[in-house]
């Protein structure tokens, strides 16, 4: 799947494993996926899939016990997994940002909000010291927090969950990145908040022509407001297509039950259908296809390695030797 | 400031009940102190003279009711052993005793507090190991038997710590003019810099030996609370916000680490002034803990229920204290109360 542009941000056959007290789990293998300039990009799979930590490893922010079996993270030529940790420093914050789910807790209990989104400015910005606060307060303003000038003053207890999630958006923004890395903002906030902060999400890319790579585990979430969506499953990619072209012709078996276990407006409760089987155990062997064991479709043909793609029209790649 | 006066209040109750057990624990200890000082030679109706002399011939209520009316009048009554009124004499040496469980903690705090973060920092690393070794020595000897150890190997074998017999060495040096009775302070105020100087190294031997035994709670909390606060979801922000490794140590992790680390601050405080007790001992050390150990030993009621009213105070003051530095860190303290 490669892009005939440089994409902006570029995963390039990477594969990471976990080591642990209780054996090497295999989070990630061959995972590649681009996120080209003012696109979002949806990543949706079940939790353990692999999802957050390709994510945090765009950041160069993997947890200590991974490692990096192969494959790179070009983030505008820049090589995240071997970047020096200053130069990753000068760009998390300032050219490619991430907000969390959560986000009560993911911001400091025990200092002013205001305070928290100046520190961020004055690390990556060359805004004077005078000027911080009203900085500050104009990157509140701009994801639209009532009253900015008070809510500067606030503490993260004081506010609602989703006035967190507004304000880690605004810290987020506070220094226009060109990537923004979206890990299950929603996850947590009521129906109707959710909206909100996801329209608020796509504005402010749109705004600002800047990149979202959306995780989440809600394939409609991500039908609604993505360009494209990946497709992941115990840590493959399994599908990349345009948003309709995957909702409408779903290529693999597995987007195919993730999209029947979806509710929509149209569909009653009884409509839904539940994927069988699990996750497999990611520290076990692995057939070729991890998804062989709960795939109707399973044919000798899937056991051989490497699985290939398999090119459906230009945009659209399936991880499938049988696909639909 | 209304949280402080609300504060202050809550301390009444504790107060009240502070008198009350002081009175009834002294009463109950062994030894009858008209027997005491009616002497050896004394017959069963000159102790009972003594007794009704000392008031202990009427019943407890009553006593309790003598004993809460001269504390309203600021009167802790005489030792029976000084000869002087209790206030004069825990006045004159409890300075002595926080001066040196303030060195103490001092000591705990500037080797504890970097020691548990630089742990946590690198968990399993060699410096983790040696902070639990360190810790677990401080913890393992008895506070007494460190200070023998020290006056053995610093002041007979090395000869580099002055002789361990008190607060000054008077031959050489006049204690400065009292002020607030902590010869440091004293000495700096009356710009007396020998002084100063010789009293601090008194100083070191006793402080070191006494901080010694807070090094292992304070060090394993700021450990505990700062791998706590380094593996919460605001340091993943702040690390994804690309903010400076020093800041996120420092006024992210450390600062939100500090609110355990300072309740222990307070219960370590008060460990320490029990531990003076046999410090105060070992060194000639003039202060409060080695007159209540005389006061326990003589039955002398007065100087003990003075000495232990003394120390809960200090320790509700001190509690209240603790309360208002954790309200300066942590905003929900405050927003709760």
């Amino acid at each position: 799947m490669k892009a005939p542009a440089t994409p902006l941000l570029s995963i390039e056959d990477l594969s990471l494993v976990f080591r642990t007290r209780h054996g090497t789990v295999r989070a990630l293998e061959n995972v590649d996926l681009t996120v080209e300039r003012g696109e979002i990009v949806g990543v949706v799979g079940e939790s353990g899939s692999g999802k957050s930590v390709m994510a945090y490893a765009a950041l160069g922010l993997q947890d200590a016990a991974a490692q990096v079996l192969g494959g790179r993270i070009l983030f505008e030529g820049l090589d995240m997994l071997a970047a020096a940790p200053d130069v990753l420093a000068a760009t998390r914050g300032r050219e490619i940002a991430m907000i969390f789910q959560s986000p009560r807790t993911a911001l400091n209990p025990i200092r002013k909000v205001g305070h928290q989104i100046a520190d961020v400015l004055l690390e990556h910005t060359a805004v004077r010291r005078s000027d911080l606060r009203q900085r500050a307060i104009e990157a509140l303003a701009r994801v639209r927090i009532p009253d900015p000038e008070r809510r500067y003053e606030a503490y993260p207890f004081e506010l609602s969950g989703g006035m967190c999630q507004r304000v880690m958006i605004a810290m987020a923004l506070a220094c226009s990145p060109s990537l923004l890395i979206a890990d299950e903002p929603t996850t947590g906030l009521d129906v109707t908040t959710q909206a909100v902060i996801m329209d608020l999400v796509r504005e402010m890319s749109r705004e600002a022509r800047m990149s979202t790579l959306l995780i989440t585990h809600d394939l409609g979430l991500a039908g609604e407001y993505c360009d494209r969506i990946a497709v992941m499953h115990a840590g493959h990619i399994v599908e990349v297509a345009p948003t309709v072209e995957l909702l409408q012709r779903p290529a693999h078996p597995y987007t195919r039950q993730l999209l029947a276990s979806t509710p929509t407006p149209r569909s009653s409760i009884d409509q839904l259908v539940s994927i069988p089987g699990q996750l497999p155990d990611l520290r076990s062997d692995l057939p070729a296809c991890r998804f062989s064991a709960r795939c109707e479709r399973h044919v000798s043909a899937c056991d051989e390695r490497p699985l290939p793609w398999t090119v459906i029209s230009p945009q659209h790649a399936v991880r499938c030797r049988v696909p639909l | 400031m209304h949280f402080f006066w609300k504060r202050l209040l809550g301390t009444i109750p504790s107060l009240i009940g502070v008198v009350l057990v002081t009175f009834v624990l002294s009463h109950a200890l062994p030894g009858d102190p008209a027997a005491f000082f009616a002497g050896p030679a004394a017959n069963a109706e000159s102790i009972a003279e003594v007794r009704a002399k000392l008031g202990l011939d009427r019943s407890l209520p009553v006593q309790f009711f003598h004993y809460a009316d001269d504390l309203r009048r600021g009167q802790l009554g005489n030792s029976l052993t000084t000869g002087q009124p209790v206030l004069n004499d825990l006045i004159e040496r409890l300075p002595a005793s926080l001066e040196l469980t303030f060195f103490a903690l001092l000591f705990a705090v500037a080797v504890a507090i970097p020691l548990g973060v630089w742990a946590a920092t690198r968990p399993d690393s060699m410096v983790d190991h040696a902070c639990r070794a360190l810790v677990s020595i401080g913890a393992a000897f008895p506070t007494f038997f460190i200070g023998l150890l020290f006056v053995y190997l610093f002041y007979f074998l090395f000869d580099i710590a002055p002789q361990p017999l008190g607060r000054l060495n008077e031959i050489m040096y006049t204690a400065p003019p009292r002020i607030t009775g902590a010869y440091t302070v004293d000495s700096i105020l009356a710009g007396e810099w020998s002084v100063l100087r010789a009293s601090l190294a008194q100083l070191v031997l006793p402080s070191v030996s006494l901080g010694m035994f807070a090094l292992a709670p304070i060090a394993r909390i700021t450990r505990a609370a700062m791998l706590q606060a380094l593996g919460s979801d605001f340091i993943r922000t702040a690390r994804a916000s690309g903010l400076p490794a020093r800041k996120i140590l420092f006024s992210y992790a450390l600062r939100n680490a500090m609110l355990p680390v300072t309740n222990v601050l307070g219960m370590v405080f008060s460990f320490l002034l029990g531990g003076s007790v046999l410090i105060e001992q070992v060194y000639g050390w003039q202060g409060v803990g080695a007159y209540a150990v005389n006061a326990v030993i003589s039955s002398d009621y007065a100087a003990v229920q003075g000495f232990v009213l003394a120390m809960a105070l200090l320790y509700v003051l001190l509690n209240l204290v603790i309360d208002l530095i954790a309200t300066a860190i942590d905003p929900r303290v405050r927003f709760e109360s």
